[in-house]
Order: structure tokens, then sequence, then C-alpha cells
């Protein structure tokens, strides 16, 4: 039903549709270093905030996101909503639908939610997150900061260490930075990564953490504690930290470390890592702000081919 | 099939209704079991096949094939509890609709099916309001919880056709021996919905390259295997005999064949969506909760698996597992829909579009699987077209194709996994218990 273009899964963009995203980043970026730091890009446009699931960074930057562009937003967080009430997501959206949104950003605990939004919505719908699915905002901030720290991202070598299982991170990204042809290795306890995953993602797949040697890039995942329940998938944390933490014992000089956070420091990362100054950490919690202003941009913008005309950049500041 | 020996106390009901008196001229007809394959009219009087043809209602069946009508071993008719779903007299329709002349319902209802009065004003109701013959398959344990067992042998008393805890597998081994050791004393067949649940742990789909791809979380098919092959030993052990509800995985196919090979009595079916869908489908579809069912969806190579088992005879027969949902459930996130898609009304044609006209296998051989085998495994009468036997047959156009879901369903639920396929191959009559109960153009 949804007639505009959505972002619901990073298949849904080619290497061209990722490339116009991340070049109108670029120029929202340079927005975003003048005194006045909003553009009247989206005046008019209405945006709702839809977060059934936990989240800060995320949340906040989308937020953050629509008002820098002049767009009326509304954030509408899980609890106290409708829904506690038994009003399934279907309604929800209709009801929401009665405002004439323009975009849908929906973040929900379950995988596919946002084709069930999309389906009962005439506006745009971006995943902000989907269970254990996809967060193809996430990949696009995470691509965008390894071009404007490190090198493009054609040629490099990634390496997911971690909890790929539980990871839309890491689904997201792995297809993301393989679409932009990196190399892409996983590293991970065997019980945390998805059987067949190689064949469905094709990357390699190491059960070696001294297989990150050759990588570029570390990308940590974050041990989703909160999605393992009782049983386990490691014997413990202590003897995750000793097998697969990303330390400075374990890391070349040269590598560059990710993570989309939160952090569990001490587990899959140390602290010292976290707070090195080399890490691309901070660089992506703060690149996520004009990604997602260069993604609301782009899933109203009128034309998906025709090249933007520096959005807001031409036009004054507001 | 040579442990087939027929049930007597199996209790069958159908709603009252008029013998059917009917001549289906020139058609073919076609029973593998009674060795019937000719040209000609089959004439039904007063609800028997054979007889004199004078005064009869005539129906021109010139290029339409008559077949033994089919039996479904494997249906859920939602009564008691949720009969927004489905009850009694729309199941039964479908299924006549379909071609499908016998069904047995499983217990999984709310309450479930677990004591004899409640099979009792099942068995009652079913002879007020079932359009064809219906049996049903009681809890193994009181309230399908794994602990208790039921009254296996007042159940048989009362004309329960098998017994299963359905979607709730029995998780305790020492249970399931002792319901299989009771077996000697009860004699009712235990069908089982084979599960290890710690495997399929809170998996919604196939464990594979496309559960993988969109990270919803798998159930592995050998959460299936291990668990029939746990079965398959106790059955051994205690000389039981087990039937295996909708196998899915290639693994538990190999688990059958060994089983089967060293003896062991057990029996197993399938369903026509295992045969001709994959999680493909899933990974594809923008409203993928069509194709969410337990056992799920598996890859290409199970597909293909169960269609080999049940061309050498691993599978010994086809049942739909029907399982109606109303389409506001279905409309959730794939996690939290509903599993389960109906098939009554599409199983013959499925089947016949993906294994006849497929060139798999002939009509002879699905005729068989579909109604001749699945009623001597539950040693329930057999459907025939031999003179003197009860009309209990379908009139099928092999030639007819229809778009699922152009025409409406006579089940109250329309969650069906087939939507928007051709398949060829059409029910267009049915006589089930010697009464007419479907007419496609009427």
């Amino acid at each position: 039903m949804s007639a505009r273009s959505s972002l619901i899964r990073i298949g849904d963009l080619d290497v061209d549709g990722i490339g116009r995203i991340l070049g109108t980043a670029e120029r929202f970026g340079e927005v975003m270093e003048r005194d006045i730091k909003k553009v009247p890009t989206l005046r008019g446009r209405t945006v709702i905030n839809l977060f059934l699931e936990p989240s800060t960074r995320t949340s906040t930057s989308f937020e953050l996101a629509a008002k820098r562009l002049s767009a009326d937003v509304v954030s509408i967080k899980g609890a106290g909503t409708s829904m506690d009430k038994g009003e399934t997501l279907k309604d929800t959206i209709r009801t929401l639908e009665a405002y004439d949104p323009d975009v849908f950003v929906v973040r929900h605990p379950q995988v596919g939610a946002c084709d069930v939004v999309a389906r009962h919505t005439s506006a745009a719908v971006v995943n902000a997150g989907d269970g254990t699915g996809e967060h193809p905002t996430q990949a696009l901030l995470d691509l965008y900061t390894v071009q404007r720290e490190i090198a493009p991202v054609e040629g490099l070598h990634v390496a997911f260490v971690g909890d790929v299982l539980h990871s839309r991170v890491a689904r997201s990204g792995i297809s993301a930075f393989r679409m932009m042809g990196a190399k892409v290795t996983v590293v991970a306890p065997p019980t945390l990564v998805p059987r067949y995953l190689g064949e469905a993602l094709g990357t390699e797949v190491s059960a070696d953490i001294r297989d990150i040697a050759d990588a570029d890039v570390v990308y940590v995942l974050r041990m989703q504690l909160e999605r393992m329940g009782t049983g386990g998938f490691v014997p413990s944390l202590e003897e995750y930290a000793r097998m697969y933490q990303v330390n400075h014992s374990r890391l070349r000089t040269g590598q560059r470390v990710m993570h989309a956070g939160p952090v569990n420091r001490g587990v899959e990362i140390s602290g010292k890592v976290v707070d090195d100054p080399s890490t691309l950490i901070e660089a992506q919690a703060g690149n996520g702000l004009v990604v997602r202003m260069a993604v609301l941009y782009d899933v109203l913008s009128e034309s998906q081919t025709a090249a933007p005309g520096v959005p807001g950049v031409t036009l004054e500041a507001a | 099939m040579s442990t087939y020996v027929s049930n007597p106390r199996v209790r069958l009901p159908q709603r009252p209704g008029a013998r059917a008196n009917v001549v289906i001229r020139g058609a073919r007809i076609l029973d593998p079991a009674a060795g019937i394959d000719r040209e000609g009219d089959l004439v039904v009087r007063d609800g028997v096949i054979g007889g004199d043809p004078d005064g009869l209602e005539v129906v021109d069946a010139t290029g339409l094939t008559v077949i033994p009508g089919l039996v479904d071993v494997h249906v859920h008719l939602r009564t008691p509890g949720k009969e927004h779903a489905e009850d009694i007299a729309t199941g039964t329709a479908s299924a006549a609709a379909g071609g499908v002349v016998t069904v047995l319902a499983m217990p999984n209802t709310q309450p479930p099916t677990d004591s004899p009065s409640i099979l009792g004003s099942l068995l009652d109701r079913a002879a007020r309001e079932a359009v064809v013959p219906t049996g049903f398959i009681p809890a193994i344990t009181v309230g399908q919880m794994g602990d208790q067992l039921t009254e296996h042998g007042d159940l048989a008393e009362a004309g329960a056709a098998a017994l299963s805890d359905d979607g709730v597998p029995v998780a305790n081994a020492s249970v399931m021996r002792r319901a299989l050791q009771y077996q000697k004393a009860a004699d009712l067949l235990f069908t089982l919905h084979e599960e290890d649940m710690s495997l399929s742990g809170t998996g919604v789909m196939h464990e594979g390259v496309i559960s993988a791809r969109i990270g919803l979380a798998g159930i592995p098919g050998v959460s299936e295997a291990v668990q029939v092959a746990r079965d398959c030993s106790l059955a051994a052990y205690e000389d039981a005999r087990i039937h295996i509800c909708h196998v899915s995985a290639r693994e538990t196919v190999e688990e059958i064949r060994l089983a089967k090979a060293r003896g062991v009595s057990v029996t197993a079916e399938v369903t026509p969506h295992h045969l001709l869908l994959t999680d493909q489908v899933v990974g594809d579809d923008p409203d993928p909760a069509k194709f969410k069912m337990n056992p799920p969806l598996r890859g290409s190579d199970d597909r293909e698996a169960l269609i080999e088992a049940l061309i050498d005879g691993t599978l010994d027969c086809i049942a739909t597992d029907h399982a109606p949902h109303p389409a506001d459930e279905k409309e959730n996130p794939f996690a939290a829909a509903p599993f389960g898609v109906i098939g009554l009304e599409t199983a013959f044609a499925a089947c016949h579009t993906e294994l006849v006209v497929g060139g798999r296998m002939d009509l002879s051989d699905l005729v068989l699987r579909m109604s001749t085998n699945p009623a001597r495994i539950f040693g329930l009468p057999v459907p025939s077209l031999a003179d003197g036997a009860r009309a209990d047959l379908a009139v099928v156009d092999l030639a007819a194709t229809d778009v699922v879901g152009e025409r409406p369903y006579a089940s109250k639920s329309t969650n069906a996994a087939f939507v928007g396929m051709q398949l060829t191959g059409q029910v267009v009559m049915t006589l089930a218990g010697g009464q007419d109960v479907y007419r496609r153009n009427a």
C-alpha cells in the first residue's frame, strides 16, 4: 500500500541508492557545521517515530533529524501506548494514518513489523530496527563512518565479532558492506551464528578470534543478553570474554574498532578499547544524525534517481 | 500397510440426510485398491454403489473421473472453543468441497478433547452437524499437559479414532513409554506431532538460508527427527504402533526409513503444503504469515526428500493439517501470527498438480495415498467403488484449473497458503456416507 519508497531492509537499496544517501549525508554534514543547524527541507511534512522497543540513540537521532529538517515530528514510545490496551499494530497504524503522516519510523521487537506497517499506510516506512531482523540505517551510518574516517569501503576487510545470531546490526551491516565491495568475515562462538549464515550472506565464518588479524575494521557486536533467555548460548560471560573479547592484545596497530552500542564493557569489548580515541564508536553515534536526515530526505524525495540538488544547503537556513 | 486392522469401535457420525440416488454417466471409474479402472456409468442407489439405474437422476460426467473419496486423518475443526475460526459444520463442508469423505479432528480445542464426556458431546454434535463422517482424536494426556494419561480405554470404548497430544508433543519419554505400553489394553493408534520443543525454542520458521538471511528464529529439521527417533525406539521396544504426523524434514524421512527397515510399526503422513512449497516463499512474500505453520515449510532438498519418500512408501499417506485461523490473527508480524493453514478444499488439486501433472506419480498412486492408505492405517472404512460399497466417492475434473481464493471457501477461515496458485484437478461432486454432500455448480 505504501506509495512512497520505504527503507525496510538494506536490500531495498542498490549500490547507487546507498551512494546517493551517503552523498546527501555529506551535504547535511556541512549544514551541521553551521551556527544554525536547521534547514526547511521537510517543512510541512509529518514524521511519526513509533518506538515499541527500548532505544536511546536511534530514537534521539531520528527525532533530531526530523527536527533539523523542519518536519513536524511526533515520537511514540512503547509503554503508555494504546497497544498496551490490546490494540493491534494494524489498528495503531490505521489510527495514526488519520493524521496523514509522510513517514513512519518504526522500531519493533518483531521481525517483519515494518512490512505490516507498510501494508496499512501510504506513508514511507523506515525501519529503525525490527527484532532480530534488520537495522538498515545503522548499516548506512556505519558505511558513512568508514568512508569518512578510513577509506572507501570497496576492498576493505571487515570482521564482525560476537553475537551475530541476535544481531540486526550484523544482518544489515554484513549485507551493506558486501554490497559496497568489502570482504566480510564473521568471528563468533558457533552457538551465536545462525546455521547457514555464510551461505545466506556470503561471508566466511570462523570460531577463532585470531581470524580478525587481517581485518581493516573490527566490528564488535553486543552480547544481547536480553534476547538470550535462560539456558545460555555460551558457558559464561567470563569465558566469552577470555575467548572472544576484542581488546588490545588481539588488535594490531591500524585496525579500527566499531560498535553500534550500547557496549557491555569488559564483555565483548575491553573498556580500554572503548576509550581508545582511535575507535570509531563515537563517530558512529555522531554520524547517526546526518545519515538519518539523509534517509528521511531520501524516502520523501520525488525522484529516486535525480541528484537532489544539494538538499537544504542551497536553501537558506530556517 | 501390513499392520492394518480395522477398528470397529471408531465412531464416525454424520448428520442425517437423504441417501444419494444418482447415475454418474460416462466417467472414468478408478479404484486402484479394488482393481477397478473402466469407462462407463456408476450407479448409486440408496447411498450404495450398484443396482438398478431406472428412475435415478443422471449426471453427465463425460471427461470426468470418479475416485474413492479422500480420507483426511488430520484436521482441526476448532470445536469446542474456537468456533469463530471453524466449527464442525463448516469444517466438514470444507471437506466435502474437497472430495474428502472422512475426517479425523485433533484435540487442541478449548478445552482440549481429553475425556470421554467431551468426546461424547463432540460425537453427538457431529451426528447433528457433520456433512461428512467425522471422527475425533482425543488427547494422550490430560489437558495435553504431557503428564497424566487420559482414560485411553474409556475413550476407545466411547469411539475415539486414535490418540494424540497434537501440537504439544509428549516431552517426557517415560510418559510416552507408558502410553505405548497401555496400547495393548486400549488398542488405539497414537498419531504424533513430533517435535522436541527444547530444540524448536522460539523458532517460527525453518532453520535454513532464508531464516539466516531475514533473522527469524529457526526451527531445525532435527527438532522433528530426534523426537521421531525417540518414539520409533520406544515403539519398537514396546511393540506398539505409531503414526507420525506431517513429516517435514529430510532428517525425519531418514529416521522413518531406518525404523521401517528394522520392522518398527510406524506409518507417516505428509501435507500438501510441505509437498508443494518451501521456505523460499517466506523470504519472498511481503505478507509471509500465510505461510506460517508448524512444522514449517522447509528447504527444497527437504521437499524433494518428502516427494521421494511418498513415492517409495516411506511416507504412507497425505493429510492436510487443515488449521483455520481468523484473518485478524494472521495480520500480525510473522512471529506473532498463529501457526497453521487451511487445506481441505485444495488438497486434491494441489497434490494432483504437483505429483500427477508434474509427472511424479500416476493418479492411482495418489488415490491410494489420499484415500485407501490413511483409511487402512487408522482402521477406518476404506472408500471403495466396488458394487455394494457405501457411496464414499469424489467426481473430479482432472483438466479444470482454478486460482485458489477466487471461489469462496466453504471453510469459515481463509488462511490458505496456496492462495493465488493455479491448481489443476477440481472436485465437482462428492458423495460421503452414502449422502450427496457436494456439487461444485450447485
